[in-house]
């Protein structure tokens, strides 16, 4: 048997579509390669077990036939976030990235599944013991024209957590918001001014400062950089760095730009509708994607060299992302994948470790046979 | 701003000071001690007015009548906004089962009701007079409120902001008080003085059919009703109040008009 391109062709039989052998495959034989799925580490500063965010649509209501339907924003998700690493998180828009965020740190409630922060489960705590955990999970928010009280100065706004939290009090939290200002490099003379007097990327300093004013350990960044210009968006990149490296922060990082995930990541994973399909540390999965999906993804960033883009192989996929309404069942990639074969539209993939400390969720390849094509 | 709302803020400047120092224009007892022998006079220079079919100064009466319109005008709009902010405001905020109950529900109810007739009812039902009155209008008109509160507050609670309030610890009470209401607010503002127009009209409406201000209290709307079997003959007694109805109606639906322009960017005009 050759092995080049197999294809599967029914139950238990694999045919090679390069020689016509026709191979039948031992379910028992094929259980005892040892596949080891995803399992969250003990040490995790923040874990998500079989994560599920499921919104149900309103009906059409009394005189429609339109069915509620249930949107599967974010559908099993598992992994984990050590601490003082930043954990990229990149996909297109509309996979589900922000609600997964969002779900961490409770603004959205999970449907399933369970967030562990340093060992505490945070799904079920009720909202004021969820409050006292607020002090260490934070956020970085995408819009900063969005993410700012218009109607408040930016003292108040970077004031207000340490009033909520009465980390200090009376002449000292105008002094305290005064330093986080300098922090993160904004004049401590713009303390009484109000949002729109700001630049974008000035304000998004305002939004860091805001979460920073807190001493978090924790903070999911979504999409901070996708609003700002080029120039801007280096040096809040370059900020948050400080910061982590300063205040030995852990980031979830979100993005769907892929060269910035890149240079802030220690490890990245990769999101396709609601799941993860692949996870590993950031080089790997630049250099050697592994699932369908990302291959498609990482070949789609371009290459600051004029040569070498011209002449570059580019994988396109066909097609759109499918809605999270009715998602595909199976592998939800498989209608868009090159390599789908007809298990893939029944079989869910899981995520197990195809290669040290490399995850990908797909069942076409496998420890023994990393490649796919 | 435009010109049009200068002009409403300038006629409700005009009724405002007049009612507030009616003493100074005209007197108390022209408009309440009826002059038998001079009735239905036409203008003239000691009634500016002329008289009514009991022998009231017009001029007097439409003076203070002005006190009547603006105080339930004011009264009736400040209650019903404040309280159907509050009500709107916690259907938007909540929502689940709360606003499924209140906009749902309740809205419905009070909205499915003609507003005036409603008032009526209720002025039968609880009887003649000012501060009655005023209870029924607000009845009536904290549902419009409560409503266009609950729009806003629906869209603002998305906002990014309010997630990063709630990120950052906030209370319930401190989001929608501090970082919602003021952000939602601006539309309620153009509706109050809109609104202040459909109290003064609904005031009137009510006197005019007797479920009013008893006399001898002069209101606008009385003095139409009384001038209903005597406006062939003697004009006067008809025209003046129904002039100070409709300029004290069309100045505030100006300012509301001006305000709604002036709040809203997308209707600014270069």
């Amino acid at each position: 048997m050759c092995s080049a391109s197999l294809q599967f062709t029914g139950d238990r039989h694999v045919k090679c579509t390069h020689c016509g052998t026709d191979v039948i495959v031992d379910p028992e034989s094929q259980k005892s390669v040892e596949k080891k799925p995803f399992r969250p580490q003990a040490d995790a500063i923040v874990a998500l077990e079989d994560l599920k965010v499921h919104y149900r649509t309103s009906g059409g209501g009394m005189f429609s036939r339109k069915k509620a339907a249930v949107v599967r924003a974010v559908d099993g998700v598992t992994f984990d976030i050590k601490h003082g690493e930043t954990l990229g998180l990149v996909g297109e828009s509309g996979c589900g990235k922000s609600t997964l965020g969002k779900a961490i740190l409770r603004l959205t409630n999970p449907t399933g599944g369970r967030v562990v922060y340093r060992g505490e489960d945070m799904t079920h705590l009720s909202a004021s013991a969820m409050r006292e955990n607020r002090r260490h999970l934070q956020m970085i928010f995408q819009d900063p024209y969005a993410s700012l009280n218009p109607r408040m100065t930016v003292g108040d706004i970077i004031g207000e957590p340490i009033r909520t939290f009465r980390l200090t009090n009376g002449n000292s939290v105008t002094q305290m918001v005064q330093e986080l200002m300098e922090t993160v490099g904004l004049s401590r003379r713009f303390i009484k001014r109000y949002p729109h007097e700001f630049s974008g990327g000035q304000r998004q300093r305002i939004g860091i400062a805001r979460a920073l004013a807190v001493d978090p350990e924790f903070i999911v960044a979504d999409e901070p950089i996708s609003a700002l210009d080029v120039s801007i968006q280096a040096q809040i990149m370059n900020l948050m760095e400080e910061l982590q490296s300063e205040k030995n922060l852990t980031y979830l990082f979100i993005s769907h730009d892929l060269r910035a995930v890149r240079h802030l990541s220690d490890r990245v994973a990769v999101m396709y509708l609601g799941k993860i399909v692949e996870l590993a540390e950031g080089a790997s999965i630049y250099e050697q994607p592994l699932h369908p999906y990302s291959q498609a993804l990482i070949s789609a960033v371009p290459v600051p060299d004029p040569e070498i883009e011209a002449k570059r192989e580019r994988i396109i996929l066909q097609g759109d992302v499918p809605s999270p309404i009715n998602p595909p069942p199976g592998c939800h990639f498989h209608t868009r994948c090159p390599y789908a074969i007809d298990e893939c539209k029944t079989r869910v993939p899981e995520l197990v470790e195809i290669k040290p400390r490399h995850f990908a969720a797909c069942i076409r390849i496998s420890p023994e046979k990393p490649e796919i094509a | 701003m435009n010109r049009l709302a200068y002009i409403g803020f300038a006629i409700i400047a005009v009724i405002v000071v007049t009612a507030v120092f009616a003493p100074l224009f005209a007197s108390w007892d022209a408009a309440t001690v009826p002059d038998t022998a001079l009735r239905l006079a036409p203008p003239s220079g000691t009634h500016w007015f002329g008289t009514d079919v009991l022998g009231y100064d017009v001029f007097s009466r439409v003076v203070y009548g002005a006190r009547i319109s603006l105080q339930v005008g004011v009264t009736v709009t400040i209650i019903s906004a404040i309280f159907g902010m509050i009500i709107g405001a916690v259907a938007g905020f909540y929502g689940g089962f709360i606003d499924k109950f209140l906009s749902g529900y309740l809205f419905n109810v009070f909205l499915a009701f003609p507003g005036l007739l409603l008032a009526i009812a209720l002025v039968a039902f609880l009887g003649a007079g000012l501060g009655k009155m005023i209870l029924a209008l607000c009845i009536i008109g904290w549902v419009g409120y409560a409503r266009v509160m609950r729009g806003q507050v629906l869209k603002v609670r998305e906002f990014d902001f309010v997630q990063a309030a709630r990120a950052l610890g906030a209370s319930n009470l401190r989001i929608l008080f501090i970082h919602i209401l003021p952000n939602a607010i601006q539309p309620l503002i153009v509706q109050a003085s809109l609104g202040m127009a459909g109290a003064v009209l609904s005031e009137a409406s009510l006197s005019f059919l007797g479920l009013g201000i008893p006399p001898p209290t002069p209101s606008w709307g009385t003095m139409i009703e009384d001038a209903r079997t005597t406006y062939t003959i003697a004009p006067h007694t008809l025209l003046f109040p129904g002039l100070a109805i409709a300029l004290t109606v069309l100045a505030f639906n100006f300012i509301g008009d001006g305000l709604r322009e002036y709040l809203d960017p997308k209707q600014r005009r270069r």
